[in-house]
């Protein structure tokens, strides 16, 4: 069963935080540690003798490297090795064992593979020294000379060039096919609007730089921390790309300061570090700069087309949506940009189109509700557009053309609030003190205006294991190779865990970030607690049980006779709900049971079946 | 680790002494030391100057203010008789980089900061500024923080400071100290276009040493003083275009003397006597604010992405004349002042 290790050092609520419950409002369980400078992110671990790596980064946007001048660099006090594609460890060619689990269709970039140039910054060595400083000056000193290619990273500039993807993604659905005549309505529309939506790059640059220390055991053993969403992903990449059993490594990432995407897939950090440690034996640190966060994946640069038709009370006749978004030469990154300009409004003639354009970039990647925080704008947009065109309230439209079911599929929504959304926001907002004419609000010498935007998200759950080991002492610790990237996850599956067991906050732990943990899902899609958090209640179910019918076994329990769904947890104890004193103490139970610890695991799958009802 | 020697001096003559052979004066060192990181400056030697007396800040004997080199700038700009006299200087200085900056930042390096152009700092690619005869990298590329007036086509940075717009606009007087003496230089004459050198900022000669920056009286104007910044950010950020305006305004309402100056536009604060002549003897009003703007933005020419500094730059200068006019803003309480 799953130990607590001692290293994730794993955070725990003040003394005296008491009974919590699901929505109550509770400190972070890891804010002390975060606060006071306690809480370890991956460039913080250390160990004997290690290394410190600095990446050099190319700087042409597309060729070859013709040769790489390292001399200058070995000649610095410290410099240990220049590592490049011509000295490099084995690695593995296939491109399926660069696929991490979240790798969209094509060839991912392979670091230091071969002399191929295939996007500005890419790294082209990294510099091992005893000492960060020696490091980051002898990298300045190695000189690389190019055979330099011609290059296209203007999305604008190719979009005729644009092709429909046909190497897909988990979780991307296309577009769907085109729902009644949406251009032939819109060509004869009495009130129509159209207009061209651009948005640029996005970098995800969170506070934390990423980073990998990875510490090598005198047995070889891989022990990495890693500024990831999943240390079980980074532990999947590793040990496909250097042909390493999965007992060989382990990844760790206990705190992880900010994502936003960026950790969704290994960074190129991670094999450099790796590399570094195989090929020298040494336990080694690569941290990229914050200039070398620009240098992998990001929200694309997006082109997005809307046109929307009307009659004249504001009921939308049509909706034409298409989106070309930029790629790599690469790999096809696709992300679902139009398909909710179909889920959001009733409309009975729909057109969307999703088109990419393969540039010298690094892959794209998701990033911050990706797709959907420039497609839902692009609508918007237009929809507001619309409005003004209709000489219309925005919101009045909104409602007008509001979708009771999902359109696009004809199966209702798991949930949606928005009418109440608009009707609080408008409320609280002022809305009906808005004036309609757009550019007629001034506060001092600048213009102003008042609007509103409607969003929209997928509610998903993955599948997730979880186990729990509760103490003789009455101290429960619940275990899933979960992450959290700041976003709250070990205070929030300690509250669900210590509602459900009726049990102090202060008594529960909840374990995350190591590879050898129980399966979880790579952290994103605002899936996690819908889904570890699942996982969590289903294994303190199964411990709840198991400690109902240890008690009932106690010599004279009052419990005797009692059925489950008579009994409570609460303060400690396994209560009658309607009569709170009959009650066993947890303690008294696991000692009575003679057993030192209770442990439970739990697998939680979600009700496909259900899913397709949405 | 950067190979580096590092002598922190005693005296003037120590130091002076000791800059030779690419050695670096350094005092604050937010720029500098940014600059060693990146690469970009790569100093033999540095000589701290932090010990040499050049930090006071007090009145001169014939009137004016003497602003010691090494005086950093938040002490300048929350200084009594700066506040006072040279409101105008307090405004820009607030305006620029952050409280942390300006707490470290000496006003000796304030005038010696270097551009911000991107390609400049990025060793990846060529640049005149940073290896001489390399090419640039801005012309044809991203231009948005990039000249309008007195470009050439080996160079295009902007002068980034906004202390020094004021200090234009002040008139103000650079001393300077060499092995050779003392010499004074006019603020007009202390940076320079890039001309075919853009690798040279200023006209101050390797080893010359800043002392003190001083300031002419200047009590005419600080009724109607305005410092306006326009830029990407409310705060933290290097101007599109900003405007130092000062006017001195008869009881009869007409202009008896004007100072403009633009920043973010030029590879220098850019002032021109003779836009500022066209509304002395004028009153204050909208038609002679906008032919002085048109005055100092003629031969102004962008680069594609910045060609919407020019007309910016027309109405930023007609909107600070305004904001002078309705008098003199104390912007001391707020970082974030929206000047309007």
């Amino acid at each position: 069963m799953t130990e607590l290790i001692e290293a994730l050092r794993t955070p725990v609520a003040d003394q005296g935080t008491g009974a919590v419950t699901i929505g109550m409002p509770v400190s972070r369980v890891d804010g002390r540690d975060k606060v006071t400078g306690q809480a370890r992110y991956a460039a913080e671990h250390t160990a004997d003798g290690l290394l410190y790596g600095v990446v050099v980064s190319g700087t042409i946007p597309r060729g070859r490297i013709a040769a790489i001048h390292a001399d200058a660099a070995l000649a610095v006090a410290g410099v240990v090795e220049v590592i490049t594609h011509l000295n490099r460890p084995r690695i593995r060619s296939f491109d399926i064992f660069y696929k991490d689990m979240t790798a969209p269709g094509g060839s991912p970039f392979r670091p230091l593979y071969d002399d191929k140039i295939a996007y500005s910054g890419q790294p082209v060595a990294l510099v091992v020294a005893e000492t960060f400083e020696a490091a980051r000056y002898a990298a300045r000193l190695v000189e690389v000379d190019y055979e330099v290619e011609p290059h296209a990273t203007s999305l604008t500039e190719n979009r005729e060039r644009s092709y429909k993807p046909s190497r897909m993604k988990a979780g991307f659905t296309p577009p769907p096919d085109p729902k009644g005549h949406a251009d032939e309505v819109w060509e004869k529309a009495a009130v129509r609007v159209e207009g061209e939506y651009y948005s640029g790059v996005e970098h995800h640059n969170p506070l934390e730089m990423f980073a990998s220390t990875v510490i090598r055991s005198d047995d070889g053993h891989l022990t990495i921390y890693d500024k990831t969403q999943s240390s079980q992903n980074s532990r999947w990449y590793v040990s496909h790309v250097f042909g390493l059993g999965k007992d060989k490594v382990t990844v760790r990432n206990p705190y992880v300061g900010g994502a936003f995407g960026s950790g969704l897939r290994p960074q190129y950090q991670l094999p450099l570090a790796v590399m570094a440690a195989l090929q020298l034996k040494r336990s080694v640190r690569v941290v990229l700069t914050r200039q070398q966060m620009f240098t992998f994946g990001h929200r694309p640069e997006t082109l997005q087309r809307v046109k929307l038709a009307a009659e004249p009370d504001g009921t939308l006749s049509a909706i034409i949506h298409e989106a070309v978004a930029e790629t790599s030469r690469m790999e096809d990154y696709v992300e679902v940009v139009v398909n909710w300009s179909g889920e959001l409004y009733a409309c009975e003639h729909v057109r969307l189109g999703y088109h990419l354009v393969d540039l010298d970039h690094a892959s794209p990647m998701d990033m911050r509700a990706p797709g959907a925080a420039h497609g839902v704008y692009a609508l918007e947009v237009a929809m507001d557009e619309l409005s003004y065109t209709l000489k219309m309230d925005p919101l009045a439209l909104r409602l007008k053309n509001y979708a009771e079911m999902d359109p696009s599929r004809g199966l209702p929504y798991s949930t949606k609030e928005l009418r109440a959304c608009y009707e609080q926001g408008a409320a609280r907002f002022g809305w009906d003190q808005r004036s309609l004419e757009p550019g007629s609000m001034r506060e001092g010498r600048e213009l102003i205006g008042w609007g509103m935007a409607t969003g929209i998200w997928d509610a998903m759950q993955m599948f997730a294991r979880a186990s729990a080991v509760l103490h003789a002492d009455g101290s429960l610790v619940v275990s899933s190779a979960a992450t959290d990237i700041g976003t709250g996850t070990y205070t929030a599956m300690s509250i669900i865990a210590a509602d459900a067991m009726g049990l102090p906050l202060e008594q529960v732990r909840f374990q995350l970030g190591d590879s050898t943990l129980p399966v979880a899902p790579i952290e994103g899609g605002s899936s996690h607690v819908a889904t570890v958090g699942s996982a969590v209640q289903g294994v303190c179910e199964k411990l709840q049980k198991k400690l109902f019918k240890l008690a009932k076994k106690l010599p004279s329990s009052p419990l005797a006779k009692a059925r489950f769904a008579d009994i409570e947890f609460s303060g400690g104890f396994v209560r009658i709900s309607s009569q709170p004193g009959v009650a066993v103490s947890i303690i008294d139970i696991i000692a009575g049971s003679g057993e030192q610890r209770l442990e439970e695991k739990y697998l939680m799958l979600p009700n496909m079946l259900k899913q397709m009802k949405y | 680790m950067n190979p580096i020697a590092y002598f922190r001096a005693a005296d003037a003559a120590e130091a002076l002494a000791h800059a030779s052979g690419g050695a670096r004066f350094i005092a604050g060192g937010t720029n500098l030391l940014d600059l060693m990181k990146e690469f970009v400056m790569r100093p033999a030697a540095l000589i701290d100057i932090n010990n040499l007396s050049l930090a006071e800040i007090a009145p001169l004997a014939g009137g004016g203010l003497r602003l010691g080199a090494t005086a950093r700038n938040a002490d300048t700009a929350y200084h009594p008789l700066v506040r006072e006299s040279y409101p105008l200087l307090t405004a820009a200085i607030l305006a620029g980089a952050s409280p942390q900056i300006r707490n470290m930042a000496s006003n000796g390096g304030n005038l010696l900061q270097r551009t911000r152009c991107h390609y400049f700092y990025d060793i990846g690619t060529p640049c005149n500024k940073r290896l001489p005869g390399s090419g640039c990298s801005a012309v044809g590329g991203l231009t948005r923080q990039h000249a309008i007036l007195g470009g050439s086509p080996q160079c295009i940075a902007t002068h980034p400071s906004d202390m020094c717009v004021a200090l234009a606009a002040l008139g103000a007087i650079v001393h300077a100290r060499s092995a050779a003496g003392e010499r004074q230089i006019a603020f007009a004459d202390f940076h320079r276009l890039p001309d075919d050198r853009p690798e040279q900022d200023t006209t101050l000669a390797s080893g010359e040493l800043i002392t003190h920056i001083e300031l002419p009286p200047a009590s005419q104007f600080a009724a109607h003083s305005a410092y306006l910044k326009i830029r990407d950010r409310a705060s933290y950020a290097f101007a599109l275009v900003s405007v130092a305006a000062m006017l001195d305004i008869g009881d009869d309402g007409v202009v008896r003397e004007a100072r403009l100056a633009l920043g973010g536009v030029a590879h220098k604060p850019w002032r021109l006597p003779a836009a500022e002549a066209l509304l002395v003897g004028h009153p204050a009003d909208a038609a002679h604010f906008a032919a002085a703007a048109d005055a100092l933005l003629v031969g102004a020419q962008g680069q594609g992405e910045n060609n919407f500094k020019i007309p910016l730059a027309r109405r930023a200068v007609v909107r600070a004349l305004e904001q002078a006019v309705a008098g003199t803003h104390d912007n001391t309480r707020s970082e974030r002042d929206r000047a309007d």
